[in-house]
């Protein structure tokens, strides 16, 4: 067991691997998408209430889902690496964050397009739409704090530290923002923020839920194999992959 | 007699900081002038009107000490990094946690506190009322006082950025508005007359939480900082 994960951990047999399963995830996760996007789009009815406007949801529910849990799969990657100082896991973490920060975008920007026939204008503060704001900007400065290091090593070990202190901070962010918006609004939006939801249009969330998981996982694979031909630049086994290739 | 030792070392600590704070006055008296100037800002971009500005006081008054209290975060760590003290801390034995524990409390004694007791003044011209002083301040020192641990993190981590301040600001201030919201709305509480005491308490579970894990954030970024 120990060395199957010691192997793991080593940066030759992680590229091989990775190189391996990379495909098969992007095959499902775009077939997934696709099946989803197309039952979520034209299959499902039209809500009673949103009438097309709600099917919006479909591209922006999992954005913004993996936002957040991009977020924690990065900050677990840094103190995996902070700990057991395996170097493949911060770079599993350096991988992720601008993925992650992409997501949150997604889900701002579609968030804020289905604000505009709902709601009348383009940005409501809403506690889902500014926490997700706030980890935007969280996302942003463990990015530029990063980018800011020369040295490798110590821009792992710091933006580490940066993440767990993040991954701390997420929930209080996203309770007194909810807290917040509570005491400011009236219910109908929050109510409006939360819809019970029919099964037919639950089935393709689910299925662009999965989808969009399969498709970071892929995206995930490609960027840690950059990452660690980045790191690995000067090693000796490169060569022997180039020449395989 | 371990604990003695530690309690004089941060004793120690905490007097060097004041020492040298008192020889370089105006270090300590530009922040404090800032947060006057950010202040006299909002009623000149908004309205002089007493009554439109006390909807919100309570919110201009928190934002300026948010702004002014990042201002003087650079330096915290900075200069004991450049001329050595802080390997001879990471050496000595003593757990640094504590150590650094101390020194962001000499810093928040010379900027934190600073703050608090002028905003009454800064309360009385943004027509605040009397009876909500008395939550400012104690929301404003339970605020900064997290803040400046949230701040000790930020600076111990961008210790070895070369000019991290804006950085600085943008790792921080994402993580400080939960006391912004809590401290602020607080504050609106007690000018409507209810009881802020809700906000109040969370302020104060913030201020624990950060005081019980920010040193050992500190000391492991201080450590990632100092050996290369």
């Amino acid at each position: 067991m120990w060395t199957w994960l010691h192997k793991l951990a080593s940066p030759p047999h992680a590229f091989r691997l990775l190189d391996r399963m990379a495909p098969w995830f992007g095959v499902a996760a775009c077939a997934l998408i696709l099946i989803g996007a197309y039952w979520g789009l034209v299959e499902a009815p039209a809500d009673y209430q949103q009438g097309d406007g709600f099917r919006i949801l479909y591209v922006h529910a999992p954005a913004a889902w993996l936002s957040l849990s991009i977020y924690v799969v990065m900050a677990a990657a840094a103190a995996i690496g902070l700990i057991w100082r395996i170097k493949l896991a911060h770079a599993a973490a350096a991988a992720s964050a601008p993925v992650g920060a992409a997501f949150t975008f997604l889900a701002l920007a579609t968030g804020s397009i289905w604000g505009k026939p709902m709601w009348g204008t383009w940005w409501v503060w809403d506690a889902r739409l500014t926490s997700e704001l706030i980890l935007l900007f969280l996302y942003l400065g463990y990015l530029a704090f990063r980018a800011s290091f020369d040295d490798v090593q110590r821009a792992d070990r710091a933006s580490a530290i940066l993440a767990i202190v993040g991954v701390i901070n997420v929930p209080i962010i996203h309770y007194s923002v909810e807290w917040w918006t509570t005491l400011h609004q009236p219910a109908s939006v929050t109510r409006f923020a939360k819809p019970t939801i029919a099964l037919s249009m639950l089935i393709p969330l689910f299925i662009m839920l999965a989808g969009y998981q399969l498709y970071f996982v892929w995206v995930l694979c490609r960027r840690l194999q950059g990452e660690i031909l980045r790191r690995e630049r000067s090693a000796t086994w490169l060569t022997s992959v180039e020449g395989a290739a | 007699m371990m604990t003695n030792d530690l309690g004089r070392a941060m004793l120690l600590a905490v007097q060097r900081d004041l020492t040298l704070a008192w020889r370089r006055w105006d270090d300590v008296a530009q922040p404090i002038l800032f947060y006057v100037v950010v202040t006299t800002l909002f009623p000149l971009a908004t309205t002089p009107d007493l009554a439109q500005l006390r909807s919100i006081a309570a919110g201009i008054v928190w934002v300026a000490a948010l702004l002014a209290s990042m201002l003087t975060l650079e330096a915290l760590f900075r200069t004991d990094v450049d001329d050595g003290s802080m390997e001879q801390w990471v050496l000595s034995g003593q757990p640094l946690g504590w150590l650094l524990l101390a020194k962001v409390a000499a810093h928040w004694l010379l900027t934190g506190l600073p703050l608090v007791l002028l905003s009454p003044l800064l309360a009385a011209a943004l027509g605040l009322p009397r009876e909500a002083w008395g939550t400012m301040l104690l929301s404003l020192a339970l605020g900064t006082a997290a803040l400046s641990q949230l701040g000790g993190i930020g600076a111990a981590l961008t210790v070895s950025v070369r000019r991290g301040n804006v950085l600085l600001s943008l790792l921080v201030l994402p993580l400080a508005m939960p006391l912004l919201i809590f401290g602020a709305r607080a504050v609106g509480l007690a000018v409507d007359g209810l009881s802020p005491a809700g906000p109040l308490e969370l302020l104060a579970a913030i201020f624990f939480l950060t005081l019980s894990l920010g040193p050992l954030a500190m000391a492991a970024a201080i450590r990632i900082g100092v050996e290369s």
